[in-house]
């Protein structure tokens, strides 16, 4: 009789939400951001948040980015259950497993270049050294510049290393080309698109604009609290290629 | 009400943690102004009525025995207005259940009408009446020490026969508003107190019938006593008179007056340290909310609104600080003015208090508070209001940092990111990191210049009492008397040593200026009651010629090796010159010694002795004070540890209460200055900080890096604040500094601590209040917001 192997296990989702709700009272009036969404991602994941604004993509991200708790539901990092953690859990899942990069930068200005980075390389558990991340973005030769003496472009390429030098589970990319021409935020998106080959980092990137949409595996489309369309790409497209 | 008025009261309520830091810190300046000024004001307005109700003596002057019709041709000196004549003398008196003996200051009233000046002001009964030798009105104060009252009895030696006297009458006098007796250095009730007798009884008691030996003038408006003083010496020199003196120098009018003087530098000086701060802190905050509302600021002028608009409704913020401050100041100085004028009146002893201050001293205040807060802010409404509504509205550039020598170097290597963020941001904004570090600096300089009057008290008394006198007791007496007195002292039970001393009234003169002051005449090298020099060494007297105290020498502007000419004013009255040997530094008083025996010599006088100092066996006190009582014209004993501890008790009073506000106002300073500079620091950085929060940073790590820059500039003020509190001490002694009194400067190491632990507990505070806000930090909206 042949040997039967056991078919192997499905791989653990980095992320993985079910029927998450999330409701805001502002006055008496609610608001219920989030109706109900379930989603996982996996390891090397590059996935798209795309929707309108009002449409629960940062409140998504929020959740998932360990920034603010869920009304209902659950939402997990691995076996992690976030949807459980107090203030103090969720600071060290931050600590620990994500990486921001948020649309306005938020360098601090009195760091360099260099110690941006290291601020977040000091209290993490495994990190690059803050000069293997910059040059991973490109910006060997500016490591001691202040954000001041910096273009937006080489900023948000800063905050990409100081988000990735932790070497975290997670890489949350808020609108990262929003407050840039679509030249410089090419350049952004090439970082983001090298950093995830190199390091295999789930990311998750929200962006109104649909073209950026094309260089990712997955496209999450949320409308009204829900994701209302799930697309894969069939062939990625690189960042170079984007235009808009 | 106008949408910018209506902006205004929500802004100020927004801000109202800050708004109340820095009004606390404007009404602690205007407390002590207005506490000053009101004092003064209740101070001098009660003293001019109760010296005009009372008819309070314009001149002084004693005499040995004048007889009264003297008195008729003193009132035709141009000038005079009227006169009054009366018998002064010391007695030992024996009250009953105190054994201690007392020194009574006896005073004459006429029994048959009321006095011309110097008026009783009774409190209860009556003044003696003719042909009853032994009813005597007693001062409030000593009355109540004894627990005397109407129908109460003591005894009394009048000119060595004992009396027992009656009490019909407990009355003030505005002649003895202060009253410290002889050799003593703060008033004690118990042991000295005013007696008046019947005029009458007094002159039969003491061989004056028909003779005065104390006479007072009052003079017509706008006459200058100094052209009455001069014609009257001469005219009493004959009968033994030893130089008449205006009210400006009489004992009690002095110390009254030097009071008044004192609290108008208290009200320079402290107020204005809390004022300067205040204009730094409403500076800062209104720069910062100015920053903050650049857009908005851009908008109203781009829909038309003009600078001055605009820059006025920022005055308005600043009025605002300013009459919350004001208000609460007002409050606290009215009643800070009036405890003060309370206890003023029971040391002082004020028939009625006229605490009715005007609005002149509160106005006043709140004018020099709201002139600190506009200077202060200014400069930063009229940039603000400069900038052009595009300019306004575009974000604010970044701020610039550079890596400098220090940031490239290997300490600052070793230094993690919270901690360079912490040290860029204090070199980024040096002015005003050190302003802030100033203005705790003076929290701490304030609260050592307070305390450390508890250590110059004690530093004084160690020298004054416990190094420089060695005897327990001095006994003074009326006339001069042989040294043999000294030696029957010396025999008396419990007496363990005896030294003699002869003290004489003189003037001295060096050049053009002159001095009244007892020449004292003591042992070359003295066992008991030394000169000693505050540095810490006892001086023996030369043979001949003068030692004098650095505060006589000034005042005459001699050195020594200068002779100067002293002109005694008893006995035969002899003029000399002498030469200033040494001088050496005390606290008290401006005193000139000389050897008793080149004393006595230059007064042609053998062995003559009018004070005798004394060490006694504790154990026989008590029998050595029955003993005392029996002891013929003794007219002054001063105990030195009653001295002592009147001193402290006096002191004690009201220095506590007022070292007890001004930790309060310290902490309000501190409290003031680091809760502002935290508030203004999480607005500034609130979004870097949320940054951080979200990057994974514990609340602890970045309260580090908020607050550890707080820290920081208030670790570094502490010791400035020690020096500075060392000069603002001695600026303030300074100002206290008289001819009877300078107080040393003193403090000790625990009182620094005392001083620095208490600023800590008020930064320490204020830090957790803004603490409990990084709590609140919105994370979120750090991921949206630009600025």
């Amino acid at each position: 009789m042949p040997s039967q192997s056991a078919p192997p296990s499905p791989p653990l989702a980095a992320l993985r939400t079910h029927n998450l709700t999330k409701v805001y009272h502002s006055g008496e009036v609610e608001v219920h951001a989030l109706r109900g969404v379930s989603l996982e991602l996996f390891p090397a994941d590059l996935v798209v948040l795309l929707g309108p604004s009002g449409s629960g993509k940062s409140t998504l991200l929020n959740i998932l980015g360990g920034l603010d708790s869920a009304s209902g539901g659950e939402a997990w990092f691995q076996d992690l259950q976030l949807t459980g953690l107090d203030d103090r859990g969720l600071t060290e899942y931050r600590r620990n497993h994500v990486g921001f990069v948020f649309q306005f930068y938020n360098l601090i200005p009195s760091l360099t270049a260099l110690e941006n980075v290291a601020l977040v390389t000091e209290i993490a558990r495994q990190p690059m050294s803050p000069e293997e991340a910059l040059r991973m973005v490109g910006l060997g030769e500016r490591l001691h510049h202040f954000p001041a003496q910096l273009s937006g472009g080489e900023q948000q390429r800063v905050a990409i290393a100081r988000a990735i030098a932790k070497r975290p589970g997670i890489l949350l990319c808020d609108e990262p080309t929003g407050a840039l021409d679509s030249r410089t935020g090419i350049l952004v998106l090439e970082a983001i698109e090298r950093i995830h080959a190199e390091l295999g980092t789930t990311t998750v990137l929200i962006t109104h604009n649909a073209v950026i949409a094309d260089m990712t595996d997955r496209v999450l489309v949320m409308g009204d609290g829900h994701i209302i369309e799930e697309r894969h790409n069939a062939r990625r497209r690189r960042a170079a290629e984007l235009s808009w | 009400m106008t949408p910018l008025n209506r902006k205004l009261y929500r802004d100020l309520w927004r801000l109202r943690g800050q708004v109340l830091a820095i009004a606390l810190v404007i009404a602690s300046g205007i407390a002590v102004l207005a506490m000053s000024l009101t004092s003064m004001e209740a101070l001098t307005e009660t003293a001019i009525a109760y010296y005009e109700r009372y008819r309070f003596g314009d001149v002084f002057a004693s005499v040995e025995r004048a007889p009264e019709y003297l008195a008729d041709r003193v009132r035709k000196l141009p000038g005079v207005q009227a006169v009054d004549t009366r018998v002064v003398k010391s007695a030992v008196l024996d009250m009953e259940g105190f054994e201690e003996p007392v020194i009574g200051h006896l005073v004459s009233v006429p029994e048959r009408r009321p006095p011309d000046l110097n008026q009783l002001a009774l409190r209860s009964g009556r003044v003696p009446r003719l042909g009853y030798p032994d009813e005597a009105v007693l001062s409030e104060p000593f009355a109540e020490a004894h627990g005397l009252t109407l129908g109460g009895t003591f005894r009394a030696v009048l000119n060595g026969n004992w009396r027992k006297l009656t009490v019909v009458g407990i009355a003030l006098s505005p002649e003895f508003v202060y009253t410290i007796g002889p050799g003593a250095l703060m008033p004690d009730d118990k042991r000295f107190g005013i007696v008046w007798l019947g005029q009458e009884a007094m002159q039969a008691a003491f061989d004056l019938d028909g003779a005065f030996n104390t006479i007072s003038l009052t003079l017509l408006r706008g006459v200058e006593p100094d052209l009455v003083i001069g014609r009257l010496d001469d005219m009493l020199g004959r009968y033994g008179g030893i130089g008449a003196y205006a009210r400006k120098d009489q004992m009690s009018n002095w110390f009254l007056m030097n009071e008044i003087r004192q609290l108008e530098s208290l009200a320079a000086i402290l107020p204005t340290v809390f004022l300067a701060v205040a204009a730094f802190l409403t500076n800062m905050v209104l720069a910062r909310l100015i920053q903050m509302e650049r857009s908005e600021i851009g908008l109203l002028k781009a829909f038309g609104y003009r600078d001055r608009d605009i820059a006025w409704h920022y005055v308005k913020f600043v009025v605002g600080v300013a009459a919350v401050g004001i208000v609460l100041g007002w409050v606290a100085g009215y009643w800070f003015g009036l405890l003060n004028t309370r206890l003023y009146a029971d040391f002082y002893r004020f028939p009625f208090l006229l605490f009715d201050p005007g609005p002149r001293s509160f106005l006043i205040a709140a004018g020099a508070s709201l002139f600190a807060a506009l200077a202060g802010t200014l400069g930063a409404v009229r940039a603000g209001v400069r900038i052009t509504p595009a300019e306004a509205m575009r974000p604010p550039s970044p701020p610039m940092f550079r890596r400098t020598r220090f940031g490239r170097g290997r300490l600052f290597g070793a230094l993690d990111q919270p901690t360079r963020i912490l040290l860029r941001q204090i070199g980024r904004w040096p002015v005003r990191s050190a302003l802030t570090s100033l203005g705790t600096a003076m929290a701490v300089a304030v609260l050592v210049s307070s305390l450390q009057w508890l250590d110059s008290i004690d530093h004084l008394v160690d020298v004054y009492f416990r190094q420089a006198q060695g005897q327990d007791i001095t006994v003074g007496f009326a006339n001069t008397r042989s040294g043999e007195v000294t030696r029957e002292l010396a025999r008396m039970p419990g007496v363990r040593t005896a030294e003699s001393m002869r003290v004489v009234p003189a003037k001295m003169r060096f050049g053009s200026r002159e001095e009244r002051e007892s020449l004292q005449g003591l042992p070359a090298v003295q066992e008991l009651s030394h000169v000693y020099d505050a540095s810490g060494r006892n001086l023996n007297l030369p043979p001949d010629g003068l030692v004098i105290s650095t505060q006589l020498a000034g005042m005459l502007q001699v050195r020594p090796g200068d002779r100067i000419t002293v002109e005694v004013l008893e006995g035969r009255r002899p003029t000399f010159e002498v030469p200033v040997v040494a001088t050496f530094e005390t606290y008290i008083g401006s005193p000139a010694y000389m050897d008793i025996r080149a004393l006595n010599r230059l007064m042609h006088e053998r062995d003559a002795v009018n004070s005798v100092h004394l060490r006694l066996d504790q154990n026989e006190q008590a029998r050595f004070y029955r003993e005392l009582k029996q002891v013929p014209q003794v007219s002054a004993v001063t105990l030195k540890q009653a001295a002592v501890d009147t001193f402290y008790d006096t002191l004690a009073q009201t220095l506590l209460i007022f070292i007890g506000f001004f930790v309060v106002f310290a902490c309000t300073l501190a409290f003031g200055v680091t809760y502002n500079a935290a508030r203004i620091a999480l607005s500034e950085r609130g979004r870097e900080l949320a940054t951080l929060r979200v990057l994974g940073f514990t609340r602890r790590e970045i309260s580090y890096i908020l607050l550890g820059e707080i820290g920081f500039l208030t670790l570094v003020a502490l010791p400035v604040g020690c020096v500075l509190g060392y000069g603002l001490g001695a600026l303030i002694l300074t100002a206290f500094k008289t001819e009877l009194y300078r107080i040393p400067m003193a403090i000790q190491l625990e009182t620094l601590g005392l001083a620095v632990l208490i600023i800590l507990s008020a930064t320490l505070f204020s830090a957790f209040l803004v603490r409990r806000r990084l709590d609140t930090l919105d994370l979120i909206a750090v991921l949206k917001t630009r600025e």
